[in-house]
Formats: structure tokens, C-alpha cells, sequence
């Protein structure tokens, strides 16, 4: 058993957006949809500002709303590794899944009709590689792996970090982690 | 887990060991990619070096049945390290743009009405050849002035000068690097180098004087900067704006524009007056120290605080940490440094500042630039030129590459006229500011060719249009990296080109032969002129092909020990805080400090910069990039706003001071930016419709800058000398 989990450094990423492209490209993900972003907000008036850059993409949440809510069981969790996932063909493009996710994470796919999200490009964990947005991190801010290895980057990142998940009020249990975090909100 | 980094390491420690590269090329990439393909489908992993920027960073291409389907960063490329930025993410884009050049063109309308019918290549080629032979033969060869960027440089150089012109234009130099590299050379005696050697990764302290890494994505710079972020080093950024990288930083400084010798002056005295400088290093290897002991003790903290606009005690304890870390310090010496028309002065400072805290040479400073050899082949001799370049201007230390220099002889034919321009790779119209006057400069010309990619817009001012393939579709010069290491990159096809495009080395070598200088071109693909190439360097070119990026272990040599000692190639052989050669010149041997004008109320300094996302104005219609970053917008202070009625994402006009209106463009109001100037992101407003996505987004800093000024020292054309309005559009 093992439990993939991302943790974003945030004092890393310097919102070069490689990874959005990376993403896209390694996804085939359509024009104008993203499985991934890069926020930047900044807070303060000049010139006492802060900024954060905070990327975003689906939590895998281990309380999926998403999931919940698929009325096909399109969409689930995976067992063996904690991801959530969706089986295509049983997705009917309900938007159950999009409305029911906190993250804003999907969106469905207009050339086939169905549901899409990131899967942390478990097509290439199940062959022992990184996520595409992974490898391609310029700052190394994305860091992947499996929580229940304890000797695993993310393992230690996360014990030896004061860490956060975003919007820990809505009850899902996410598993995107952001360490030195700017601003809180 | 992470196999990828495990498998770099490996790789590296490979390399490190000196093991030749034995793996099978399968084994050798395709761990990067997850490419699943169907029985029938033949898969390549293809090494190749990038193009989208100049940074050059080693790339791989998977391509599946002939197509391109991803690109990762090579590992074994110190300029990728196994990472691409967004642009290089985005290649495919570049590859795959529908409105890319498909065919030769020629002219049939007026001069810039875009009307063009197709040609075929020989019938394009001999137009191109007859005329330039034309003007040859009537004006001379430095009639004809080549301008260019990129990869095709070394083939277009070659062109030119075996045509026998001494005339060169590279906005990559006055409209950029001009002013640090002869400030740099002034000082030590030689550039920080392109990737500059910045140690950044080991550095204690960063200072950044408005250079924005992480919206200016130098790859294996950005790397190395969140290294720092990620060790916690002191991060001072000295912008007006609040940059990416100022959110990143312990002390923005939001400075006011044009001030910032004020601040580097004031540095420079509190760091000698407080013995905060490394007194050993300046003893052995400066020369001038005294001088500019005396020279800058005018500039206190006080007096800059006025100047700069920022408190004297911030001055005062930035400057401590600098002297506090000395010598894991890098001041970054920035790359685009046409500012204000002082800019080898201001340049000048911060390598001052630099060598009296010791930084040139030491961990965390500025490394060395590995010393091991690499055999080459034997260069070409070409014709002298009769006349001497028009290209350096009156600027006494400028090289013969000032493209302001080359249109404003092309206006007045003094002292000889310029009758033709071959354009490549470089977007005059935007790259070079005041395009009214490029304009005028183009009309007045016999012949224009241009060589490009893309439909930019001085591409389609040309009488002929020659389509360059893209990076992906062509062998170009081996990349010969002196950073750390030593290192050599090929650039290689990994598709066939596509439509009628061909190669920039094929376009010059076939406009050579039809000139009557074939002979310069002495090979019939570019790929034997590497081969030969690897065979003087002693390099397994089919191993190179394999590999992308032959990496040399063992051949770094970055920090100064007893053993490896720097050799400053200046007159004195020592740092030259005073130079000699400026003071010969009647420049000011040792920087002095003068205001520069600051705009009326209601105007407002416009600045530019770059996105992450865009290489110039030449990525604007990548539809990877596009759809991440449509067009600039115009970022104006909340407070200004305000008081001027402008809303966030409102249409406006700026209007500069010599009435010249820019496009409309949307306001960003914004508390990220002082209320004395206005900034956008550079490369938008094409003008060209055959760009579908690009044509007519954004605005275009480069029109409002009428009233650049030239560096007297280095030819740089100082942009942020411009002041602008703001109307409602």
C-alpha cells in the first residue's frame, strides 16, 4: 500500500509556470483547461507588500467529495495508492464531480464530453517516474512521493516542516501539502 | 521513488567517474518520458538544444511516428539540468504554429502592405543574390548590413563576412548586454559571460538591481536563485516594481527609477568607511583603491536617501549584510542593462562593489570560467573590408554591433550609404526602440530580406521572405559551454522541417554560392561541418548525437586558490577600480553620481520587462504560451489610479512626450509599483495579421521610446528615459 502525496515548498516556486505547460503537454490536456495553476496574490499597500505563489491542482483528497457525489462511479479512489481517479468510460459528463469540488480542480473535457483532472500523471508513477509538473519544477518547489514511506522526501519534508492543506475547514482531507507558507487565507 | 533524480545522480556521478557513455539509447531518455506507444508506432527520444529563448538549455525530444508528442530538459545539460522552463515545456508550439512561414515569399505590393506571392526557393534566392550582387556592385559590400539573433548567427556571419561587409547590427547587444560587458571588461578584463557565472546557489547575500529572475526565466539562473531561496539566503531586490522575485526577497527596495548609482555609491562608501571590504583581496588584486576611497565620500546615506527615495538606515544596514557575508555575495550585474544612458557607469559600480567585497572568483561570487582546453577547428580568413563599420557609432568602447548605429546610417548614408538589410532571427520593429524610425530606415533601403520563422512584423516588411525551420527541424553550431564545466551541445533535427522551411545554414550557404562565396561553405549539410568539427575537438560524434550534451568532468576550476590564480586582462593586470582606459577616453575614471531627469507631475517613467512565458516579442503567438499570458497589461499604482478614475482592467492609451500614442492596453492597478512610472511586459502589439493570435494584443513599449539615449561609453540605448501619459482609451 502505498499513499502518493505532493508537497509544494512554496518559498520555491517563483511562478515560472513550467509546470502548467508541462502538464498540458504531457496530458493532452485541451485548449484554455488547466489540471494545474500558479496563483500569485499579494497583500498589502505599497510598499509594505507580501506575495505568495501558491500552486493548485486536485488534492486527492482522502474525504472526495468528488467521489461521493459521482452518481456513475466514475470517479473513485484508488486503493492502491490513494489517488483519485476517474474511469472515462463510465463518466457522463454529469458535472456532479466539478460543482462538489472545493479546489475547482476539474473540468470536462470538451472534445469527449467527460470529466478530467489531474491524476498526478499516474501513468507515469506506475512507471516510477515523477509527475510530468514534478520533473520539470525549475525552483524544485513540487515535491512527490509516498507519505507511508517514512523515508521518502515528502516524509521528511512533512515532519520536519510546519505544513498546510488549503481549505481544511470543507472536510476532505487533501493531500497537497504547502510548507512556508506567505500568506494565510 | 523519484527515479528521475535518482537516475540523474547517477548519471552524474557517471560522467564524474569519467565513465563513457555506454547506455543504449533507449535506456538513455526514455526514463524521462512515459510513452506508451501502440505495436505499430516507432518511438525516438531525440537530444537537441532549445531555442525558444537564447539561454540554449540541452533538451529531448520524444517523438512518436515522425511526430514531436513531448520535450523534457536533458540531464546531462548544465543549462537544463533535466528541466525546461514553460517556453521549452512549449517547443511543440513553436514546431506546430499553423501561421508559422511555409514558403519563400516575394514582394508584390508596396513596401509593408503585405501583399507577397509565394516563390520557390531558387527563384527567391536568386532575387535575394542578384540584388545584393547589384548593390555590391554599385555601392561596395558594406552597403549591405546584416542583422541577427540566434542560432543562425554563425551562419549569417559567416555570409557576411565572406561578402565582405563589416557592417552587423545585434539588438542583443546595445539594446541589452552592451553596457555590462564593457563595464565588466573595463574592471576585470573580461565579461561575466553568457550564462553570466553567477554562484548563486552557494551565494549568503543576493542582490538584484532590477533584474527580475523568475519572470526573466534564465533556466539554470532561476535554478540556481531558488537554491538560495530554498538555503535561506539574504535576498535585496532594487526594483520600482514589486517583482516576482522582490516577494521573494528580505529587503525590497523599491527605489526611485534612475537612482540606483545613488544607492551603489552609497554602498561602496559605507562598505570602505566601515572596513566592511575584504582588505587582503583588494590589497592583492585591485588597483585604484584610494581613489575610490576618496572618490565616494561625498555619497553618504543621507545624501542617497534623498536621491533614492529609501530610508537611510535601510541603506545603511543592506549594506552591512553585504559586508557581513563578503565573499559569498553576488551582486547580479543584470543582463538587460540599456536603462538610461549611463548605463557602463552604473555597470561599473556594481563590479566595484563586487571586488571590494571580494566576490570575483570566491563561492558565492562570481565563479571562474573553467580554464580546460578544447581544439577547435581552424577558422576562416575572410576578405578585409575596404571600409571600416559604421556599427560602433561614436561610442569609444562599444563594439561594431550597435543596430541604432547601422539605421541611423541607413537614414543619413553617412559616411557611406547602406543600401540592403538581411534580417534573422531578430525582430527589428520591436527589438530596437523608436520603430517609426526603423521604418524610415527600411524605406529608405534598396533591398530588405529577412529570414525568419514566424510572420513577425519586420519580417513582412521585406521585398523577401525566406522561411527559417524551427530549432527542432535543424543542425546548428555545436554549443561549446564554459561555465563551470566545460561542455559541448549538439543541435540536431529531431523532425524533418516542415512545409517548405529549411534550414538558416542551408538559406546562407545557398545565398553563398549564389553570391560567388560558396567557398566559405565548404560542406554540403551542416552535419559534416559537426562531424568535422567533433573530429579537431577529439569528440565521438555519434556518441554526441546520442547524448545531446558531452560533459566534461573534472574541468571546474570556479573559486580563486593558491593554485589557481585570476588574470585580469587589463592594463594594470590588476581590478581596475580606477580605470585607466576610461580616464584616457575623458570618462570618468572611477563612477561619479548625476541626477537624471525625473518626469513632471502627471507623467510617468515607462519601464518593461518580461514574462516567464514569452521569449521577446516572437512567442507572443505559441498557442501554449498564449493561452497562458494573451497579452502585457499596464501596471499603474492603486493610489494613482485612483485619483485618475482608473479602474482595474480598464482600456487606456499611454501617450509619450513626443505625442506618439501607444495601442490600447489594459490597466493593471496594482499596489506592486511606485507612483513615478508605469510598466509592461515587452513584445506585444504585433502588427502583422498573419499572426491569428498575436495580431494586434497588448501594447508596444518599444514605439513610446522616441527618446532613448545612447551611452556615450557603450552604445547602449538607455529605453527608461521615456515618459508617458495616461488617457482613457
Amino acid at each position: 500500500m502505498s499513499k502518493y502525496v505532493m508537497v509544494i515548498d512554496q518559498r520555491r516556486c517563483i511562478g515560472c509556470m513550467a509546470c502548467i505547460v508541462a502538464c498540458k503537454a504531457e496530458n493532452d490536456v485541451p485548449e484554455e483547461h488547466f489540471r494545474t495553476r500558479v496563483i500569485q496574490e499579494v497583500e498589502g499597500e505599497f510598499p509594505k507588500l507580501r506575495m505568495e505563489l501558491r500552486s493548485e491542482l486536485c488534492n486527492h483528497c482522502d474525504n472526495p467529495p468528488c467521489v461521493y457525489n459521482c452518481p456513475t462511479g466514475a470517479s473513485y479512489k484508488d486503493k492502491e495508492n490513494g489517488m483519485v481517479l476517474l474511469k472515462k468510460n463510465r463518466c457522463v459528463g454529469c458535472k456532479a464531480c466539478i460543482a462538489s469540488c472545493p479546489y475547482d480542480a476539474r473540468y470536462i473535457d470538451p472534445r469527449h464530453g467527460y470529466a478530467d483532472k489531474c491524476t498526478f500523471c499516474s501513468h507515469r508513477v506506475a512507471k516510477g517516474k515523477e509527475p510530468a509538473c514534478v520533473q520539470t519544477c525549475i525552483g524544485r518547489s513540487r515535491i512527490f512521493g509516498d507519505i507511508e514511506d517514512p523515508e521518502s522526501e515528502v516524509s521528511l519534508l512533512l515532519r520536519e516542516h510546519h505544513h498546510e492543506v488549503l481549505k481544511p475547514a470543507a472536510g476532505t482531507e487533501p493531500n497537497v501539502y504547502y510548507i512556508n507558507r506567505i500568506l494565510k487565507g | 521513488m523519484p527515479i528521475s533524480r535518482r537516475d540523474f545522480l547517477k548519471y552524474t556521478s557517471m560522467a564524474a567517474a569519467g565513465t563513457a557513455v555506454s547506455l543504449s539509447d533507449a535506456e538513455l531518455f526514455s526514463h524521462l518520458f512515459a510513452i506508451s506507444p501502440e505495436p505499430h508506432e516507432d518511438v525516438n527520444y531525440i537530444p537537441t538544444y532549445c531555442e525558444v529563448c537564447f539561454w540554449n538549455c540541452g533538451a529531448v525530444a520524444a517523438v512518436v511516428n515522425g511526430k514531436v508528442k513531448k520535450l523534457e530538459g536533458n540531464p546531462y545539460d548544465p543549462r537544463s539540468r533535466g528541466k525546461l522552463c514553460a517556453r521549452g515545456n512549449a517547443g511543440v508550439g513553436e514546431l506546430y504554429d499553423e501561421d508559422r512561414l511555409k514558403h519563400p515569399m516575394i514582394r508584390t505590393g508596396e513596401r509593408g502592405d503585405g501583399k507577397y506571392r509565394e516563390a520557390s526557393w531558387d527563384e527567391a534566392l536568386n532575387y535575394a543574390a542578384e540584388k545584393m550582387t547589384k548593390i555590391k556592385n554599385e555601392y561596395g559590400p558594406e552597403s549591405v548590413a546584416f542583422m541577427m539573433h540566434g542560432g543562425i548567427t554563425t551562419h549569417l556571419m559567416n555570409l557576411g563576412k565572406a561578402f565582405g561587409s563589416p557592417n552587423f547590427g545585434f539588438p542583443s547587444y546595445g539594446q541589452c548586454r552592451a553596457a555590462r560587458m564593457v563595464a565588466y571588461d573595463l574592471t576585470y578584463g573580461a565579461d561575466v559571460g553568457s550564462p553570466e557565472r553567477v554562484d548563486m546557489a552557494n551565494s549568503r547575500v543576493i542582490v538584484f538591481f532590477g533584474t527580475h529572475l523568475g519572470e526573466n526565466m534564465h533556466n539554470s539562473q532561476v535554478q540556481d536563485f531558488t537554491e538560495a531561496l530554498g538555503s535561506r539566503a539574504k535576498i535585496i531586490v532594487v526594483d520600482p516594481r514589486f517583482s516576482t522575485a522582490a516577494g521573494k526577497a528580505d529587503h525590497w527596495l523599491p527605489i526611485r527609477p534612475g537612482a540606483d548609482m545613488a544607492l551603489m555609491l552609497a554602498w561602496i562608501n559605507i562598505i570602505i568607511s566601515e572596513g566592511l571590504y575584504d582588505r587582503e583581496y583588494v590589497d592583492k588584486y585591485t588597483a585604484g583603491f584610494d581613489e575610490l576611497k576618496e572618490s565616494v565620500k561625498e555619497y553618504t546615506p543621507e545624501w542617497a536617501s534623498k536621491e533614492t527615495d529609501l530610508p537611510a538606515d535601510i541603506i545603511v544596514e543592506t549594506a552591512r549584510e553585504l559586508g557581513r557575508y563578503a565573499p559569498s555575495v553576488c551582486v547580479h550585474p543584470g543582463r538587460f542593462t540599456a536603462w538610461h544612458g549611463n548605463d557602463t557607469q552604473r555597470e561599473r559600480c556594481i563590479a566595484i562593489l563586487g571586488a571590494i567585497l571580494g566576490t570575483w572568483g570566491r563561492e558565492g561570487g562570481i565563479y571562474l570560467p573553467t580554464k580546460a582546453p578544447l581544439a577547435g577547428a581552424a577558422g576562416m580568413s575572410y576578405p578585409v573590408p575596404s571600409r571600416a563599420s559604421i556599427a560602433k557609432g561614436p561610442h569609444a568602447f562599444a563594439q561594431p554591433q550597435l543596430m541604432q548605429a547601422v539605421r541611423r546610417t541607413t537614414i543619413t548614408a553617412d559616411p557611406y550609404p547602406i543600401k540592403a538589410w538581411v534580417v534573422a532571427g531578430t525582430n527589428i520593429l520591436r527589438a530596437v526602440p523608436n520603430p517609426a524610425k526603423s521604418i524610415e530606415a527600411i524605406m529608405k533601403l534598396d533591398l530588405l530580406i529577412a529570414i525568419d520563422i514566424r510572420p513577425l512584423d519586420t519580417a513582412m516588411m521585406a521585398d523577401v521572405i525566406l522561411p527559417e525551420c524551427t530549432y527542432l527541424e535543424r543542425h546548428d553550431a555545436l554549443k561549446i559551454d564554459r561555465g563551470v564545466s566545460l561542455s559541448v551541445g549538439i543541435r540536431q533535427p529531431v523532425v524533418e522541417p516542415l512545409y517548405k522551411s529549411k534550414a538558416g545554414w542551408w538559406i546562407c550557404k545557398e545565398l553563398g554560392n549564389r553570391l560567388g562565396v560558396g567557398g566559405y561553405f565548404p560542406y554540403e549539410t551542416y552535419e559534416d561541418h559537426i562531424k568535422k568539427e567533433c573530429a579537431a575537438m577529439n569528440i565521438d560524434y555519434d556518441e554526441l548525437t546520442r547524448v545531446g550534451t558531452k560533459f566534461y568532468p573534472g574541468t571546474d576550476n570556479p573559486y580563486i586558490t593558491n593554485e589557481n590564480q585570476p588574470v585580469f586582462k587589463t592594463p594594470s593586470g590588476k581590478i581596475e577600480l580606477y580605470s585607466s582606459r576610461l580616464a584616457e577616453q575623458g570618462f570618468a575614471p572611477i563612477p561619479k553620481y548625476n541626477r537624471i531627469e525625473q518626469p513632471e507631475k502627471g507623467w510617468f517613467r515607462l519601464l518593461s520587462g518580461r514574462s516567464p512565458v514569452h521569449s521577446f516579442s516572437r512567442t507572443a503567438n505559441n498557442q501554449k504560451l498564449f493561452e497562458l499570458f494573451e497579452e502585457n497589461v499596464l501596471w499603474i499604482n492603486a493610489k494613482v489610479a485612483f485619483s485618475m478614475g482608473i479602474r482595474d482592467g480598464q482600456n487606456i492609451i499611454l501617450v509619450n512626450q513626443d505625442n506618439i500614442m501607444s495601442e490600447i492596453i489594459k490597466a493593471k492597478v496594482t499596489q506592486r509599483i511606485r507612483n513615478d512610472c508605469v510598466y509592461m511586459v515587452h513584445g506585444f502589439g504585433a502588427k502583422s495579421r498573419l499572426l491569428s493570435r498575436a495580431y494586434g494584443r497588448g501594447a508596444d513599449d518599444s514605439r513610446l521610446m522616441t527618446r532613448f539615449i545612447a551611452d556615450p561609453i557603450s552604445g547602449s540605448t538607455g529605453m527608461r528615459v521615456n515618459f508617458v501619459r495616461i488617457e482613457k482609451a
